[in-house]
């Protein structure tokens, strides 16, 4: 047996976008053993419940994350409304349902465009960047912001699509959809792509549910999780399936990212298609009173906002459990017994959010 | 909208990994466990999932008591026990992978576990 050595990996790596730190325990350069270490970005955005009113905690939430701010303002918002018994328009949850898919269309568009980067595969990186730019565009027309949207509020959305916005946006969506299939065949079918993540950083399907694996981790390891089938906002008036693969490794995982692309642009046709009119949104009064654990599919998987009022403007407790803590544990189940060159490709199979992580 | 049905129950400290090794056995997903400061005790809630139904049981107990480990049951309930060790000080034994305090690197020890609740700052016009 080789003696084994205790390598630091990160926090500052190229193919980190954000600090991690790994103490990779390796015998010559197969791992053994991986564990993670993480405070680099902690805020304590949790204890700012007691800061902030909590209508105002939607901004809050929203800045938890930078890629997918939307759907963190959403899921608060649904666990407010919960408390409060607020009746949201059907159309401010088609519109919710709208934006959602196009932050899940942005955030595995960066993701695709980040594992090509740590491949060394440039050209396809600038390529997902390139349509990311279509998606970032439309948010931007339709919201006004970029990344952070600030369109969601308690008892609905602060804008409007309007009519004709809608029809160009599912035109344009034709344009876009074609460039995808393009790109989608790279990913899939090009042999240098397979050959770098076929059987690398392999989670079984019992470990995926053991160390509880959501999202396309999980999925990637055929565990169909996906809270969109609970029907929040307009999910439960759509017809669509969770996208599964039974392989577990590192190709799998992007497999699934990159099939939901295409069945995200099916959740906003359809969205487009039955949106109802009416109201946007619905008068708040009074303070929430009670708890509820408020749950949404993220990009990288299941999020939880558990939400418990007092009665007073104030939250008692804000608690947040994004899908990246949840996908700690399987990752260091992936890092064991993984080459130390295959180290960073299975770090970004997760697509780590530290941001989000460390709230 | 489809509201979600949430089922929460409260249980004794001592019934804890016995009804925690139910909820495996049914062939229930861990989906979360959260603390939360209440008075002077803290509220520890294991949330699980089957077939979309989404089920919490919750203890409470004293701030300076300590808890068992569920991660001999769910294997990736220690990043969850490691968390509410080092954010609000809650003791938690036999964890199959423990961080001692070093998984969240804070510059003040246990920064959740005093809230600002009993007065001051802005929460004085509640």
């Amino acid at each position: 047996m080789s003696r084994q050595i205790v390598m630091p990996f990160g926090p500052q790596h190229p193919v980190l976008p954000e600090p991690i730190h790994l103490d990779l325990v390796l015998e010559d350069e197969t791992g053994v053993d991986g564990m993670l270490s993480i405070g680099y970005l902690h805020g304590g955005l949790e204890t700012l419940v007691e800061k902030r009113q909590f209508p105002e905690y939607v901004y809050i939430a929203e800045r938890t994350c930078g890629i997918c701010s939307f759907i963190h303002g959403m899921t608060y918002c649904q666990g407010i409304e919960r408390v409060m018994g607020l009746e949201v328009p059907e159309r401010a949850h088609y519109l919710r349902t709208i934006w959602s898919e196009y932050s899940r269309l942005h955030s595995h568009l960066l993701w695709l465009g980040l594992f090509a980067d740590s491949m060394g595969f440039e050209n396809l990186f600038m390529n997902a960047w390139k349509h990311r730019e279509f998606v970032l565009d439309v948010m931007e027309e339709t919201t006004g912001g970029r990344v952070i949207q600030g369109s969601c509020k308690v008892g609905g959305v602060r804008r409007d699509i309007d009519q004709e916005t809608l029809k160009k946006m599912e035109r344009d969506l034709k344009g876009f959809e074609k460039g995808l299939k393009e790109m989608a065949n790279v990913f899939l079918n090009d042999d240098s792509v397979a050959s770098r993540l076929r059987g690398v950083g392999v989670l079984s399907r019992n470990d995926a549910y053991v160390c509880g694996a959501v999202g396309p981790t999980g999925r990637g390891s055929g565990v169909p999780i996906d809270a969109r089938m609970t029907g929040y906002a307009a999910y439960g008036e759509l017809d669509f399936s969770p996208v599964v693969e039974q392989d577990g490794d590192c190709y799998a995982r992007c497999a699934v990212r990159v099939n939901e692309l295409f069945s995200s642009i099916e959740i906003i046709r359809q969205s487009i298609d039955r949106i109802p009119g009416g109201e946007i949104e619905v008068k708040v009064k009074g303070n929430p009173d009670g708890e509820y654990f408020s749950r949404s599919e993220q990009p990288r998987g299941e999020l939880v906002h558990y939400v418990k009022g007092n009665g007073t403007k104030y939250l008692a407790r804000s608690r947040i459990r994004t899908p990246t803590l949840t996908n700690i544990p399987p990752l260091v189940k992936m890092l064991q017994g993984c080459e130390l060159a295959d180290v960073p490709v299975i770090v970004l199979s997760i697509d780590p959010c530290i941001g989000c992580m460390e709230r | 909208m489809k509201p979600e049905n949430q089922e929460l129950r409260l249980i004794d400290t001592a019934h804890l990994i016995g009804e925690v090794e139910d909820y495996r056995n049914k062939g229930h997903r861990l989906v979360n466990v959260s603390c939360t400061r209440a008075g002077e005790e803290f509220e520890i809630s294991y949330s699980f999932e089957l077939d979309l139904r989404f089920e919490n049981i919750r203890i409470i107990i004293p701030l300076d008591a300590d808890i068992p480990s569920i991660s001999g049951i769910y294997w990736g309930a220690f990043i969850y026990e490691n968390e509410m060790h080092d954010l609000f000080g809650v003791h938690v034994r036999g964890m199959n992978i423990d961080f001692k305090g070093n998984l969240i690197r804070t510059t003040v020890p246990y920064p959740f576990r005093n809230t600002s609740f009993k007065g001051e700052g802005p929460c004085q016009d509640r």
